[in-house]
């Protein structure tokens, strides 16, 4: 056993170049998905990368998986440097996406996972004992023999947990694993993946989310990532914990009658607001500097005429954190990149 | 970081991967009947037409067996077209492509594994059509050395095959084009290769050309090999097309793998991998 990090990465970047139509053929744009991506990742760690869709958490786990070269710095998976080997580092590595439709729908579950199994080189007697083993962990071993076709989308992802996990890697990446589970296969992942992970000391897992309650319940340490950069990279709680000076307050109002967001923001002790808008109701997100900064902001809606309906206190989360660095929430900017 | 657990490597792993990736085009044959209208009633359909064709026509009889053979070999055909080139542009969409790169295991014997299992399966489509299309047709064979029709036919599938690895990596980098390109070259293959025809009936250069897809040489010396009339419409000597198909399976086999090393790292540098529309 030696004491590299199991994930190491240094200034790593990647620009893409994207091809215009025909007539744009002279003007060549580019794409900057990751930007001076400095982390560590000790062994068996859970580490989780939090920040909306496009936020570059997929690019990099692609790098990092060796199927994307950096166009700047390096990436090394268990002292590996990832583009000038990928070969030996593919043995020690796995990866499942959320919502991915690997495998052949005609064959079983358990044939989907003993054929993977063979990609790596696992004896087929110790890959039916692990397969068995894992869909019993999981919860699976009643559809063993269903042909993965014929899966739900729950019990497809669990089956797609289940081959990074046969394969025994030394590094796990799980791109969002929940997307598009519900609730209840949402935690019964969650339950199985700290179990896997528990069960080894070797093991590690990088987990990327833009689930925040995922994010905070799982992982060790969290890199929070906006527009390819590494905005903070902490535990949760010590996240949170400087948020703790701060005044949180969630107030839901009626229409604003005109009144903009902006004349809270520039109020006294206000450090941030963000707002979303739903069945005809406001709900807002307060950080301020204190709680008596939040007189200013009740005295400015009430002269506005506007109804507080709703009001609340409460402690930190990831999700204020992350509003506190980038200045919106991630459920925004996933919007404003729907819209864009 | 210790180790991971102890696994096969070097050629184990090789042939591993090989027989897994044949699995699914072998458990298939099984479990999706539809074959049987698609791949052996459609063909026999096309068969029907050439020879009532050539009966209209009054030609010799043998063509009427090279049509029958001509059908088989088509199966062959659809199956290195749609199954192994523009295979990888399909598990690009659904993800396996990703997953086969990622792991230990090499693309070559992905591929090979593909390759095998698309041989096998298609071997037992076009065995039904020869079986069916020579009862229904009355056809006779004399096989004049079985040596050589073993040689021929195993070289055809090699080289065709290896062509269909090798034209695979290409579609490596395609998105949605991959499935028009398939298209335009299903069509001009079974004109250029002789399916329903000897191929003695081109200008020698055209025949020439066309022999460079295996099928051609492939299917003009096993009709030497199986009618009595054969030699005398045959395009080359028989020998003389062992040895070319010889030459295009190293050709294209050697040609698979370069390309694909190549493209694989083409594609990981171009982010093509996973991402169809940059």
């Amino acid at each position: 056993m030696t004491s590299s990090p199991a994930i190491q990465t240094e200034n790593l970047g990647r620009v893409y170049k994207i091809r215009g139509s025909r007539k744009e053929k002279e003007i060549r744009r580019e794409l900057v998905a990751l930007k001076d991506v400095s982390l560590e990742v000790k062994q068996g760690e859970l580490f989780g990368l939090l920040g909306p869709n496009g936020a570059g958490k997929t690019t990099l786990i692609k790098i990092l998986t060796t199927l994307l070269a950096p166009t700047s710095g390096w990436g090394k998976v268990a002292g590996i440097d990832v583009a000038q080997a990928p070969r030996q580092v593919r043995p020690l590595i796995n990866m499942v996406s959320g919502g991915e439709s690997s495998g052949y729908g005609l064959l079983t579950v358990r044939e989907n996972l003993w054929m993977f199994a063979q990609f790596y080189g696992v004896p087929s007697k110790e890959a039916y004992r692990r397969i068995d083993a894992a869909l019993k962990d999981i919860g699976l071993d009643d559809r063993a023999h269903t042909k993965s076709s014929d899966l739900s989308t729950g019990l497809r992802q669990k089956m797609n947990i289940v081959r990074g996990f046969i394969t025994d890697p030394r590094v796990l990446f799980l791109d969002e694993p929940t997307l598009g589970l519900d609730v209840g296969a949402s935690r019964d992942v969650r339950r199985i993946v700290r179990q896997w992970l528990g069960a080894d000391a070797g093991r590690t897992l990088l987990l990327t989310t833009h689930y925040m309650a995922e994010a905070d319940e799982l992982c060790d340490r969290v890199a929070i990532i906006n527009g390819g950069q590494v905005l903070t990279c902490d535990s949760p709680e010590a996240l949170k914990r400087r948020l703790q000076r701060d005044a949180l307050f969630e107030i839901t109002t009626s229409p604003l009658n005109g009144l903009p967001v902006s004349a809270l923001e520039k109020l006294d002790g206000v450090r941030k607001v963000t707002h979303s808008v739903a069945d005809g109701s406001v709900t807002f997100k307060l950080i301020l500097k204190e709680d008596a900064a939040l007189a200013g902001v009740i005295n400015t809606l009430t002269a506005a005429n506007v109804v507080i309906q709703n009001f609340s206190k409460h402690e930190p989360t990831l999700e204020d954190v992350f509003v506190d660095l980038v200045g919106s929430s991630i459920e925004d900017l996933e919007q404003e990149g729907e819209d864009a | 970081m210790p180790e991971a657990t102890v696994r096969l490597s070097g050629w184990r792993l090789f042939i591993s991967t090989v027989f897994a990736r044949a699995y699914p085009r072998l458990i298939g044959q099984q479990r999706e009947a539809s074959w049987l209208v698609f791949e052996v009633l459609l063909p026999l359909v096309s068969v029907s037409a050439y020879v009532f064709v050539y009966r209209a026509l009054k030609a010799p009889e043998e063509y009427v067996g090279f049509v029958v053979m001509g059908g088989a070999m088509t199966a062959f055909w659809l199956n290195v077209l749609w199954s192994m080139s523009s295979q990888l542009y399909w598990e690009k969409e659904t993800g396996n492509l990703a997953l086969y790169i990622m792991a230990p295991s090499s693309m070559t014997a992905i591929l090979l594994g593909m390759a095998l299992g698309g041989m096998l399966a298609t071997a037992l489509r076009a065995l039904v059509i020869i079986v069916v299309g020579s009862w229904m047709f009355n056809v006779h064979y004399v096989v004049l050395d079985f040596v050589q029709l073993f040689a021929v036919f195993m070289l055809s599938m090699t080289a065709l095959y290896g062509m269909g690895m090798m034209t695979s990596s290409l579609f490596l980098l395609l998105s949605r084009e991959a499935w028009h390109i398939a298209n335009l070259a299903q069509e001009p293959v079974y004109l250029a290769s002789g399916f329903y025809f000897p191929i003695k009936s081109f200008p020698f250069w055209i025949a020439a050309a066309a022999s460079v897809i295996p099928l051609t040489l492939g299917l003009d010396g096993m009709r030497q090999l199986i009618f009595p009339s054969g030699a005398a419409l045959g395009f080359l000597d028989v020998r003389l097309e062992i040895g070319i198909l010889i030459l295009l399976s190293a050709l294209f086999l050697v040609g698979a793998r370069v390309l694909l090393d190549y493209m694989e790292k083409l594609a990981i540098r171009e982010g093509r991998l996973t991402e169809s529309r940059r």
